[in-house]
């Protein structure tokens, strides 16, 4: 998927993730009890702590690595609203994430390029931007994590 | 009149396949041969619940009215529980908490649906504010995406084999060879399954079930009204559990993208699928040791093996020995899914848990042929449904 001048770059979802000053995933910290959520929550939803009466969250750059906590690939194309981006189909990997600091899991595609065979279960990755996908206008980025060089 | 005890009076099923018909006429087929079961009147059911599935237009929505229609306007009332693959225990919960309160005597439950080819996936439409529609856009992450999760853990973690997934997929091919309501009535070998193509790795088609059309009810009524049908087999509800996780829940499910943090608030030490059965057996007043047969949810082969353990029918890291030892298959120490399981049925979301009820109750009845578990008197049910629905529910003679 090669991206042309005349596309613009823009995330595939709004608010979740951002690539100044250097990529990152955007979650929320709750402002009483400090609790992180991702993906962020939408305006006056309650803190996920049941023990928190709170609706007031703060903005929050989630750590920008982490560990494989699992993975797997898709050998099967997906069915809508995934939206295919050659013909035919090429699989891609998928890998759950241990962000320790922020005490979550978050899963992703993993770059493109890697496979299951370049993964492994506690192998630290790093959060990389690329496009998902491509239509006349623009290129739609997503959050992607990529095996860390010295270790493939 | 309060009851204590509410037993099951009939069990039904439709049998499974790709039948393409509409989903009320196998829940139809399924109450009709429950009714016949329990020697009870349609007329004479004062409370209706059904299992909806969300995939099938309008009358899907409202299945408690759809199969009181169908079975003919009677007067009962009724409810619909959506609880995705969950939903036919909570519909029993429903309909078991209404006869205990004394406002029902006797309830029919049931759950049907019609399946699509392929992966179960959203309905159309662009919902941006819906995690399900999200997982499949932005992440390209079906149902086997988490099941493929899964399974790689108890590889890297136990040390389990992809031969070890196979064969729980031998296993309850053989259990549901001569399953009348099976779909899949095949033997299958460990050699069937490697050859098969991967799916979400290191899972294979032969290792994930697949989708199909089905229909399962059971009729619940009190134990009093039980003596006055005279019925020689009673199968009394001793736990029907349908927590919903605890906060934070650190294994990552299907639809979301995250887990909860855990940076705030510690993890409780019993995980959502742990604490789904801990409530059963707490509810019913017995413990693992108690269990001579399970009919648990195997998505995916790998997933049977994590339920042994949430099941407590071995310790932790442990479900592959428990397999290979044969304690698992029928004639062993706690034969799971005799059934066939999923993996002779496919999923028909509504009805599924439903289905695991039937399974049981004809086991406890000793009426489960050349699938019967020798001398089974209890039985427990578990699945998870989307969205943190637990499910389980425990039968004893």
């Amino acid at each position: 998927m090669s991206q042309t001048a005349s596309r613009t770059p823009i995330p595939a979802v709004d608010g979740w993730f951002e690539l100044e000053p250097e990529p990152a995933l955007i979650g929320a910290r709750c402002v009483e009890c400090s609790t992180v959520v991702f993906p962020p929550p939408s305006e006056s939803t309650p803190c996920p702590n049941p023990r928190c009466a709170s609706d007031r969250f703060e903005s929050h750059r989630l750590a920008t690595t982490g560990t494989i906590w699992s993975y797997t690939d898709a050998q099967y194309q997906p069915p809508p609203p995934y939206i295919p981006t050659t013909d035919p189909y090429e699989p891609f990997a998928l890998a759950a994430v241990d962000l320790a600091d922020d005490g979550l899991i978050v899963l992703g595609q993993v770059a493109e390029g890697f496979g299951v065979d370049d993964l492994a279960v506690g192998m630290q990755v790093t959060l990389v931007i690329e496009t998902l996908y491509s239509d006349d206008q623009h290129d739609h980025l997503m959050w992607r994590w990529r095996p860390e060089g010295d270790q493939s | 009149m309060k009851h204590d005890d509410v037993v099951i009076a009939g069990a039904g099923m439709h049998p499974w396949g790709k039948w393409g018909r509409h989903f009320s006429t196998y829940g139809v087929a399924a109450a009709r041969t429950a009714l016949a079961d329990a020697g009870i009147e349609w007329t004479d059911v004062d409370f209706i619940v059904g299992g909806e599935t969300v995939r099938n237009g309008y009358p899907g929505y409202v299945a408690g009215a759809t199969f009181a229609q169908a079975l003919g306007w009677s007067g009962a009332r009724v409810a619909t529980s959506y609880a995705a693959c969950a939903s036919g225990a909570q519909a029993i919960d429903v309909a078991r908490a209404r006869i205990m309160a004394g406002l029902s005597e006797v309830a029919l439950v049931v759950g049907a649906d019609t399946t699509p080819k392929g992966f179960l996936a959203p309905v159309a439409g662009d919902r941006w504010d819906d995690p399900d529609w999200l997982r499949f856009r932005l992440l390209g992450a079906t149902n086997p995406t988490y099941f493929g999760l899964y399974a790689r853990r108890r590889i890297d973690l136990y040390g389990a084999t992809t031969d070890d997934f196979a064969h729980v997929k031998v296993k309850n091919a053989r259990h549901g060879l001569h399953n009348p309501n099976a779909r899949y009535r095949k033997e299958v070998t460990t050699d069937d399954v490697a050859a098969s193509p991967v799916v979400a790795d290191p899972l294979r088609l032969l290792d994930i079930c697949a989708t199909s059309d089905g229909g399962a009810a059971v009729v619940l009524c009190s134990a009093d009204y039980a003596r006055r049908l005279d019925d020689a087999r009673p199968v009394r509800v001793r736990g029907v559990s349908t927590v919903t996780p605890t906060y934070p829940n650190t294994v990552i499910e299907m639809p979301n993208f995250a887990t909860d943090s855990s940076a705030v608030v510690t993890p409780s030490d019993t995980a959502f699928r742990d604490a789904i059965a801990a409530a059963a057996y707490a509810e019913a007043g017995l413990g693992p040791d108690d269990v001579d047969v399970a009919e648990v949810y195997d998505l995916s082969t790998a997933l049977e093996l994590d339920w042994y353990e949430n099941l407590q029918l071995c310790g932790v890291g442990e479900a592959e020995k428990f397999l290979r030892d044969g304690h698992s298959t029928i004639g062993g120490r706690t034969p799971v899914n005799p059934s066939g399981g999923l993996a002779c049925f496919g999923e028909a979301v509504p009805a599924q848990a439903l289905a695991q009820v039937c399974e049981l109750t004809w086991q406890l009845r000793g009426e489960a042929g050349d699938r019967q578990v020798e001398g089974a008197r209890v039985g427990i049910t578990a699945n998870q449904g989307l969205f943190g629905h637990g499910s389980s529910v425990i039968l004893s003679t």
